[in-house]
């Protein structure tokens, strides 16, 4: 059983309610398939990856990487049973899509400096690790169901 | 693999933060106390409260080696040859925590850099920290 602070409850619930869903997921994945190219093998059917500007105007791109910033929005509104919440995205990722979960800690990496970039001095230290405790306990729970 | 574009922008961007690498040596630091609690094992004989003395002057420290290694990428086992030997033979940092920090270096370029840490210059520091931490860790064993 994860166990929150009062702290980390409010800094993930504020975050969220202030991001821009569009720009942040879009902008996330883009650079998830720039910063580490190999994680691209997932997306054959998504047009121009080519390079660097490619990915970034890419609409397929954008609107998924949207898709995936509001799937977060469960554990979010789920903080005390995460692992129950992704259980049928696990078995998806990993029965359908057959994604290696080590790919889930590659996008929550590149989702922690884009939301840092965004926020500037205001992404404390403090804020970062419940930031980051939020993002583990979901990569957690969704590589929880591959066997 | 650096290109000599990647190179040059890391180059460029560790300029640039020179003169203020106490800020963002200290940061960093904090960032990676922060949120890899078990780091600060390492720090029992300083004082690493925020903007404490020992923080910003160890902060700068390591950002002004990590600078000076981004003025010549191809010549980073001759620059930090007496680094390796102290981290090997002295300091015997578990090297998993390169990783942390290299981690908080980005996070701290990205809070400070904003709408500039573009993710192709994300992508070069990245790379360069990796191959700075693995020289690092050369003599480790």
């Amino acid at each position: 059983m994860v166990v929150w602070t009062d702290f980390e409850r409010a800094t993930i619930t504020d975050i969220f309610s202030k991001l821009d869903y569009e720009a942040v997921g879009g902008a996330t994945l883009a650079r998830c398939l720039i910063v580490y190219p190999w994680t691209q093998r997932y997306f054959g059917n998504f047009g121009n990856l080519y390079n660097a500007a490619a990915i970034l105007g890419n609409p397929m791109i954008a609107k998924h990487g949207t898709t995936i910033l509001h799937g977060l929005d469960r554990a979010v509104k789920n903080m005390d049973n995460i692992k129950a919440t992704y259980a049928e995205l696990s078995v998806l990722h990993s029965e359908k899509l057959h994604v290696d979960p080590d790919n889930f800690k590659l996008l929550s990496d590149c989702l922690t400096i884009v939301v840092a970039a965004q926020l500037g001095k205001a992404f404390t230290g403090e804020v970062q690790a419940a930031f980051q405790k939020f993002l583990a306990v979901v990569v957690s729970a969704l590589g929880r169901q591959y066997h | 693999m650096l290109s000599a574009r990647e190179k040059e922008l890391i180059s460029e961007i560790w300029e640039r933060l020179t003169p203020v690498a106490e800020d963002i040596g200290a940061e960093a630091l904090l960032r990676m106390f922060a949120t890899q609690p078990g780091s600060k094992t390492y720090f029992s004989h300083l004082d690493i409260s925020p903007s404490s003395a020992h923080l910003r002057s160890h902060g700068q420290k390591i950002v002004l080696a990590i600078a000076e290694g981004a003025k010549d990428i191809s010549q980073l086992a001759i620059t930090l040859g007496p680094l390796q030997t102290l981290h090997a033979y002295q300091l015997r940092i578990d090297p998993t925590n390169f990783k942390f920090f290299s981690h908080c270096m980005l996070v701290t370029l990205a809070a400070h850099m904003r709408k500039d840490f573009t993710p192709v210059a994300h992508a070069a520091m990245d790379k360069y920290l990796s191959a700075f931490a693995a020289v690092l860790s050369e003599k480790f064993r």
